[in-house]
């Protein structure tokens, strides 16, 4: 099964479960309240998906590590290789 | 000098071949090999490194051949092209020649740091891998080089990848990565995109045929990114490739 039809299958999933609590499809005769949470979940789901994703990348984006070191030793190993190879007949 | 019966999991027997593709990199593929060199050289690793040089106009073939005859031609294999016809092929060409039973591939502008390649093999034994992906975004991987846009897109476009694709593993993009021969050869002949999302697609069809992901944190030094920005066209085929990748596997 591809990514998009789990997807599909997901999605359809849950849709089904919220129309029929939210409009006792089945006649279920659910208290209420279960109706009340029921209604607007799939919005507070998608808006809940959207934050979630705006901090995870955020916070992701923040801690995003800078190798100053990194650059720092590859610039001194050119220098060091420069060297090296010229003294072995490299020309450049 | 005695023959050893070939076993496979002999440790002394393991060799690994570092497939360099070029374009233009007469400045870089010096230093590269001599960074290869000098790692596989402290670690003991038996090694070579096949050039794939598709026609550089600026010289690298040229150069490619003197750090040959100073490492010699056991250690530096030279198999060119005539001209740029992609990195699926070039992993491909390389391949045949190759005589070791691991591949290492890797970008040869110096962005990927062949200080890495003990702890990639090392992570391999560990786990006996089929590959191991060199991830910049687990712990103490990172980018050097890069401005708050580059960083965002590129957080941005991973976590859109991990939503989609859920492939096990962080950094799907990443090209510093070795692979069992066997395994690369089965991959690239499955797979039929092209830059970044070729990368991409070697890891989910990995996942499909259920071969083992091991990682290891890189650090990736971008010196090039300042003349070569991110732009919108790399953006556009980025997400037709992974919405392709989310239909079709």
């Amino acid at each position: 099964m591809t990514k998009l039809l789990e997807w599909l299958f997901g999605v359809s999933f849950v849709l089904v479960a919220w129309a029929v609590v939210s409009f006792d499809l089945l006649d279920l005769s659910l208290p209420q309240t279960y109706r009340e949470v029921a209604w607007p979940m799939p919005l507070y789901l998608l808006v809940s998906f959207g934050c979630y994703s705006l901090a995870t990348v955020g916070y992701r984006v923040a801690t995003f590590n800078d190798c100053e070191e990194a650059a720092k030793e590859l610039q001194e190993q050119i220098k060091e290789a420069k060297e090296d190879l010229r003294k072995k007949g490299l020309k450049m | 000098m005695s023959k050893y019966v070939r076993e496979e999991t002999e440790c002394v027997h393991d060799k690994y071949s570092v497939l360099l593709p070029t374009y233009n990199e007469r400045e870089n593929l010096p230093l590269i090999v001599w960074l290869l060199v000098k790692y596989f050289g402290e670690s003991g690793y038996n090694y070579e490194i096949i050039v794939i040089d598709d026609g550089s106009p600026d010289g690298t073939l040229e150069i490619a051949e003197q750090l040959q005859k100073i490492y010699g031609e056991d250690k530096i294999l030279l198999r060119p092209r005539e001209k740029k016809l992609g990195l699926g092929t070039a992993y491909i060409h390389g391949i045949k020649h190759a005589t070791g039973n691991f591949i290492f591939i890797m970008d040869a502008d110096l962005s990927h740091h062949p200080k890495f390649i003990p702890e990639f093999i090392e992570k391999q034994k560990e786990g006996n891998y089929d590959l191991v992906s060199g991830t910049r975004y687990q712990g103490n991987g990172g980018v050097y080089g890069w401005d708050l846009r580059r960083k965002l897109i590129s957080r941005g476009a991973n976590f859109l990848t991990q939503v989609l694709l859920r492939p096990g593993a962080s950094d799907l993009t990443g090209s510093f990565r070795l692979y069992k021969k066997k395994v690369l050869e089965s991959l690239v002949e499955r797979c039929v995109s092209k830059g970044y999302v070729f990368q991409m697609e070697m890891i989910v069809r990995a996942r499909q045929l259920n071969y083992t992901i091991g990682e290891v944190p890189i650090s990736f030094v971008d010196r090039v990114y300042g003349e070569s920005k991110l732009g919108g066209n790399e953006i556009v085929s980025f997400v037709k490739g992974l919405l392709t990748l989310f239909a079709t596997t």
